[in-house]
């Protein structure tokens, strides 16, 4: 910044439209990689944990362990095994969404009712059809509750991705704002983080109302 | 609807939860359910009635012996075809959340893969059936029902797919005593017509001898104490046991199931307003009785005249009468009677028809009578 320079450069903004949006591109790529990835190994070991409920313990463990790992950290862990690439940052980022999403995943196969299982199976539900068209749409509200916090949690945590090169809009906050002390690139990174944020978070809910009608009579 | 009913034949059957050697939750339980009955399972906790119900549709497997459906072996269907074709209702009710009413009825036609158009139709029929408009409730979620509409859906869901056998589990254990009546009265009425075979656990003896066409009472260990009609186990409890169990007051239990209509009614002497009181004093002492009864022109009971009430000259006008104690109908239950006798003055009870007008009277000598009858069988 040089002196003289207005703190916020509005004009810089609007002239880098197109940037910007590629950084938001970018940004959700690596986020939707990264829970879309994260899902499917909760749901995994969720499942698992249904079958064996002992397993709970140790899975919550590991993944508590690797939640607790600061995400720096975790991204040069990997760097001499997989090098400065997008699967580096995958990596970390997925190890972050696990603990939550089993956990709510599990929470909400759980919280199914004892009877409502029962009247299930007596009326000749195979094992498999409970899951899918019983359990798992009883227990969406928890697990959609999971998804909103990873997703939001991915969000920032990609920010700090840039750091090994994944772009997205931490370059604009870190690259640009900070190392060239440009602040206003800072300030609209940081701005479309939470923009963005707010946006995912809010449309996840709106997609969980419109699967579960249901939950909204129970709450009345 | 014309849906068989199955006969259910329970054969040395035994279950044993812990490693061999160790105690039964049943023991060798044999029982033989006739089509079209209620049979009620019924004892204290941890007598084994809820498991042996849910032997019969699998849910828990017998250790050893056999349980047959209309002569098949239960183990030689799969157990979920096996369920599909077996109505179950419990306690809480267990109705899915997040399916509409008419979607949680629809359960089983659907997993049997009904027709769409089918599945419709039932669900509309087995709605009406349990008196829930389908316009008004079938896209309800349970969330939004009380709890008497969700256990009449939770009977519906059983019905749907007209299941020869019925296994109820509690059904009405967990709501208040005035609803649970209703509800049993409901299900007594819809069972007259759908006739199936039913499987009813219960821990309530009162419910019990409502609901049972046939009482297995169960002790410890799932050893079968007694298994006969309601009013042979209170008129002759096979032990100890079982007596204890029903309770000091079976004979007045026992009362609760006969009726009004079962008893021969004596002919009570009757007057009508302007009768010379003379000529009443005399059929009185013909007939060795200490009461007329007074009625109206159209034979409706105004009161009782004691004779002790008809002295004098001149004629009977209806200020002699004791005002009257309730009147009893044919459908009246025996308990009734006597606690109206017991309440009257004249120890009488009079019963009357549609029209009010009186069909005859019943005493105390009478309802003792039955007491000591033998039990009624059923027919």
């Amino acid at each position: 910044m040089t002196e003289g320079e207005p703190f916020f450069q509005l004009d810089w903004v609007l002239e880098h439209l197109d940037t910007l949006a590629q950084r938001i591109g970018e940004h959700m790529l690596v986020t939707v990689i990264a829970v879309v990835a994260g899902f499917v190994i909760s749901f995994g070991l969720a499942l698992a944990v249904r079958r064996y409920p002992r397993l709970y313990g140790p899975i919550l463990a590991v993944s508590g362990v690797l939640y607790a790992i600061p995400s720096i950290a975790l991204f040069v862990l990997f760097i001499p095994i997989t090098g400065l690439s997008l699967l580096t940052a995958e990596i970390a980022l997925v190890s972050y969404t696990l603990v939550i999403l089993v956990r709510n995943i599990v929470t909400g196969l759980r919280g199914v009712p004892a009877e409502v299982i029962e009247a299930a199976r007596g009326m000749g539900y195979t094992d498999r059809q409970r899951l899918w068209r019983v359990e798992l749409p009883i227990a969406l509200p928890i697990i959609v509750a999971g998804v909103r916090i990873a997703t939001v949690t991915t969000i920032g945590l990609v920010t700090i991705a840039t750091l090994i090169g994944m772009g997205g809009l931490g370059y604009l906050i870190v690259n640009i704002g900070v190392q060239q002390r440009f602040p206003t690139a800072t300030i609209t990174g940081v701005a479309i983080v939470v923009l963005l944020s707010t946006i995912v978070d809010f449309g996840l809910l709106a997609v969980q109302h419109r699967l579960t009608p249901w939950a909204k009579a129970r709450e009345a | 609807m014309t849906s068989s009913a199955a006969v259910v034949r329970l054969e040395h059957v035994s279950k044993r939860f812990g490693p061999e050697g160790g105690p039964e939750a049943v023991s060798d339980l044999s029982l033989e359910i006739p089509a079209g009955e209620i049979c009620v399972l019924v004892g204290p906790s941890g007598c084994g009635k809820t498991t042996t119900m849910k032997m019969i549709n699998r849910l828990i497997e017998p250790t050893s012996g056999r349980i047959t459906i209309d002569g098949e072996d239960v183990m030689a269907l799969p157990a979920v075809e096996l369920r599909r074709r077996i109505g179950y209702v419990i306690q809480q009710v267990g109705l899915f959340p997040h399916l509409t009413v008419a979607e949680n009825v629809a359960v089983v036609p659907r997993l049997l893969r009904w027709p769409e158009r089918q599945v419709r139709e039932r669900t509309d029929e087995l709605l009406n059936l349990v008196r829930l408009q389908p316009s008004t409730y079938g896209d309800r979620y349970p969330a939004a029902l009380s709890g008497g509409e969700r256990q009449r859906v939770g009977v519906a869901r059983a019905l749907a797919a007209d299941p020869p056998l019925m296994l109820m589990d509690e059904p009405f254990g967990a709501v208040d005593p005035i609803l649970r009546d209703r509800l049993q009265n409901e299900f007594l009425r819809l069972q007259a017509q759908v006739r199936k075979t039913i499987v009813f656990v219960t821990h309530d003896v009162d419910e019990a001898i409502k609901m049972a066409d046939r009482i297995a009472i169960l002790q410890r260990g799932g050893i079968l104490a007694q298994y006969d009609t309601p009013d042979a186990i209170l008129a002759a409890p096979a032990s100890d046991f079982v007596a204890h169990f029903v309770g000091a007051d079976r004979g007045l239990k026992r009362l609760s199931l006969g009726r009004v209509r079962d008893l021969e009614l004596g002919k009570p002497i009757t007057a009508r307003a302007g009768e010379p009181r003379d000529e009443l004093r005399h059929r009185l002492e013909e007939a060795a009785a200490d009461f007329v009864l007074l009625v109206d022109d159209t034979d409706r009971p105004i009161g009782w005249i004691s004779r002790a009430a008809l002295g004098g000259d001149g004629t009977v006008t209806v200020d002699d009468a004791i005002p009257g104690s309730p009147t009893l109908e044919p459908e009246s239950t025996l308990r009734d009677a006597l606690s109206v006798m017991l309440g009257s003055s004249v120890q009488l009870g009079v019963v009357v028809d549609d029209d009010e007008r009186v069909l005859g009277v019943v005493s105390v000598d009478a309802i003792s009578d039955v007491l000591r009858a033998a039990p009624a069988r059923p027919s």
